[in-house]
């Protein structure tokens, strides 16, 4: 068994922390993990990925194949799109539709909309809009990572215990704040 | 004993700490930055007494930590791949005077270019230095190679490279540690003239080190990392890796036996007898090299005198530049390759860009609104986050090539006449490289205008500190700035039209004007705001 995820947003957005969840869980189960990071330039405003593998055997790679990704998992439409070439056939996008705007030439949104729409497997939904709705305004990443995890295999009681252990150290507001996050992502379809 | 999920960097850092290593010296830089960043917060260190702190560039922090080796401590350097071009003096000439506790020359490339003006390959100077190298192939290898690389250090009396890639560095995993080695005791060189490379005794050293590059090979083709896979059933091909490219290669054939011979090189000089042995079984080879074709220029420099076919970067079976992957590995031994969609033509670039608030941004506006009178192509800069106003909407600098270069070259412009030549560095870069430079153009009285962005941290890497910090000002007019052309301002939009009247008069003086911007970092701020919130 092993999952293959491209985390891609924005510098800042915060995907490095789905990133931990997920890998936290993955060693609680006593799987393996790699997971490159970026780190320098690119983390100035600019396009940022992590490729995250998974695996209950050795894996050898730091990178992702092209073709080869169970999942594309981003915090931001666009940057969606930018790792295509690494999706496989069969593989999840899972995206939030809020853009993040910070160049001029920001493309139109429906026009990334339908783009990610001509993906067979995908699920695509404003994540800012509801953190704040259910006012985890900063957890907009987990609601993100909510709504991938049946998709990767991972149920509630593991990803909860993730949350548990990763921020504890941030005070039980912070904990409950994801919990509620991790939980209305569970729910978009 | 525990398993600790580190990035490549941070392995090391750990495997270091546990080798009993009593130094770390260092100057941040990506993909190396994360050594000493690890080495900073760890309690071990702490308790320990490990030196941790930031050098002021790469030469002086090489130089230390030669100077430790010296009194018999362990100690490691830390750097990225174009640092090593400012430490290359000690570098070269620490091979020359060996070292005396283990010394570990750390250096991180980065193929691709991710964060980085070139792509230099760091194992061309350990092969021109004549050191061993290690490169380690995953993080446990990272984690091991200190202990190895220390007891090898010892054991020759001779600094050992370690060469990373962004890809190690900068990915993390599972690494088991082993019990920790104590620190070793002071203790001065048996041999009194072991560091005096006086010609005559330099000429002496230098015998022994090329005596020494027999055992050097003797230890590549026993070493533990190197693994020389000789027995399969398919010899039209036979395949060597460097570092990561074995990974690529394993990943390449899935679960299934690699059918080819395959050499697996993680240590040099390369185990060229055991090469010799494949090429002989082989019908080619094929050479999978993170980085520059190094191993491939040794093979077809002269190793071989045979006509079989030696595939790799110089003939195209991979591209000359960028650095490997499955995908690319895949196609060069002709094996399928997969891929998904290509990129919608509507995605768009995002570069990185200054931060909002970034107080380099109102520093630029200022200089743009000053600049407008003369045409474009006076402005020097440097390397740092600053380079980033390159883009636009500032456009506002004309180059950027090495640390400490915006000064130096705004000076060779003056002197050629350019005017105003204007030279923009960070406040760290000015440390590591600029304070020579502003000598230089105060001896020849050059008509520059130098602007030293202060936003009191290291902050293209993460807001390290250094050496400088709060005595800028204090060091120009130390080297000899009037008092009077050392200007300083808060870079703020409502301080607007202040910084470009500043600015102006400063161009207007003949001679040289130094300007400092002083505002901190936003990202420094947010972090300390954080911390006091705690």
């Amino acid at each position: 068994m092993k999952k293959d995820i491209i985390l891609a947003g924005v510098g800042g957005q915060g995907i490095l922390t789905i990133a931990t969840l997920l890998g936290h869980a993955a060693l609680a189960r006593g799987w393996q993990l790699k997971q490159a990071e970026v780190h320098g330039m690119s983390q100035r405003g600019g396009d940022v990925q992590s490729h995250l593998r998974l695996s209950d055997s050795p894996i050898h790679s730091d990178l992702i194949t092209m073709g080869k990704a169970d999942m594309i998992l981003s915090v931001e439409p666009m940057e969606a799109l930018r790792y295509l070439p690494y999706l496989a056939a069969d593989g999840w996008i899972i995206a939030n539709s809020k853009p993040f705007k910070n160049i001029p030439n920001y493309p139109d949104e429906e026009a990334i909309y339908a783009e990610i729409k001509a993906i067979k497997n995908h699920k695509l939904f404003d994540a800012d809009a509801i953190a704040e709705e259910i006012k985890a305004r900063r957890s907009m990443n987990i609601v993100v990572l909510g709504a991938a995890i049946t998709e990767l295999g991972f149920g509630y009681e593991e990803i909860a215990n993730s949350i548990q252990a990763i921020f504890k150290s941030k005070g039980e507001s912070i904990v409950e704040a994801n919990i509620r996050a991790l939980e209305a992502g569970m729910k978009i379809k | 004993m525990e398993k600790l999920m580190l990035l490549g960097d941070e392995a090391l850092a750990q495997g270091a700490l546990d080798a009993g290593v009593s130094g770390f010296y260092g100057y941040p830089g990506t993909p190396s930055t994360e050594i000493i960043e690890y080495v900073q917060k760890s309690r071990q260190a702490i308790e320990a007494g490990v030196h941790r702190t930031w050098s002021s560039n790469e030469k002086t922090a090489t130089e230390s930590a030669i100077g430790m080796s010296y009194a018999g401590k362990r100690a490691i350097v830390t750097m990225k791949h174009v640092g090593l071009n400012v430490a290359a003096d000690p570098f070269m000439n620490s091979a020359m005077t060996g070292a005396n506790g283990g010394l570990i020359i750390t250096v991180a490339d980065d193929p691709s270019m991710h964060s980085s003006q070139n792509e230099q390959d760091s194992r061309y100077f350990g092969h021109f230095s004549m050191m061993p190298v290690l490169e380690p192939s995953n993080q446990q290898e990272c984690y091991d190679m200190a202990f190895y690389g220390f007891e090898l250090s010892e054991k020759y009396q001779m600094p050992v490279m370690i060469r990373l890639t962004t890809r190690l560095s900068h990915s993390r995993s599972g690494v088991s540690r082993r019990n920790p080695l104590p620190q070793n005791e002071l203790k001065l060189p048996k041999d009194p003239v072991q560091y005096v490379l006086l010609p005559a005794i330099a000429r002496r050293k230098y015998k022994k080190l090329i005596e020494l590059q027999k055992d050097f090979m003797a230890e590549s083709l026993a070493s533990p990392f190197n693994e020389y896979m000789l027995e399969a059933p398919d010899t039209s091909k036979g395949i060597i890796t460097t570092g990561l490219g074995y990974n690529y290669l394993r990943e390449v054939y899935r679960d299934t036996p690699i059918p080819h011979p395959v050499i697996k090189v993680c240590q040099y000089p390369p185990p060229i007898a055991k090469i010799h042995e494949m090429y002989d079984k082989c019908d080619s080879l094929y050479i999978l090299e993170e980085g520059m074709p190094v191993l491939e220029e040794m093979l077809k420099g002269g190793n071989f005198k045979g006509t079989k076919p030696i595939h790799g970067r110089l003939d195209g079976t991979l591209s000359r530049e960028g650095e490997l992957n499955p995908n690319k590995v895949a196609k060069a031994l002709g094996l399928p390759d997969s891929y998904g969609k290509d990129i919608p033509e509507i995605v768009a670039g995002r570069p990185p860009a200054l931060c909002v608030g970034c107080p380099h941004a109102d520093s630029y506006l200022a200089l743009n609104e000053a600049m407008k009178d003369y045409e474009k192509g006076h402005v020097f800069s440097d390397i740092g986050c600053y380079t980033l106003g390159f883009l636009p909407p500032y456009s506002a600098i004309n180059s950027c090539v090495d640390m400490g270069a915006s000064i130096t070259m705004a000076k060779g412009a003056a002197d050629s006449g350019l005017f105003p030549a204007v030279a923009v560095i960070g406040d760290s870069t000015f440390t590591h490289s600029g304070i020579t430079g502003l000598l230089d153009c105060l001896y020849d009285k050059s008509n520059v205008v130098i602007v030293i962005l202060d936003n009191s941290t290291t902050g293209m890497t993460g807001g390290q500190d250094y050496t400088a910090f709060g005595k800028l000002e204090k060091i120009c007019a130390g080297l000899g700035v009037e008092p009077e052309h050392i200007r300083t301002f808060v870079p703020f939009k409502k301080n607007f039209d202040e910084m470009v009247q500043i600015f102006r008069e400063e161009i207007a003086y003949e001679g040289v004007s130094v300007v400092i911007p002083i505002r901190e970092c936003v990202q420094t701020l947010k972090r300390k705001h954080k911390q006091e919130a705690k």
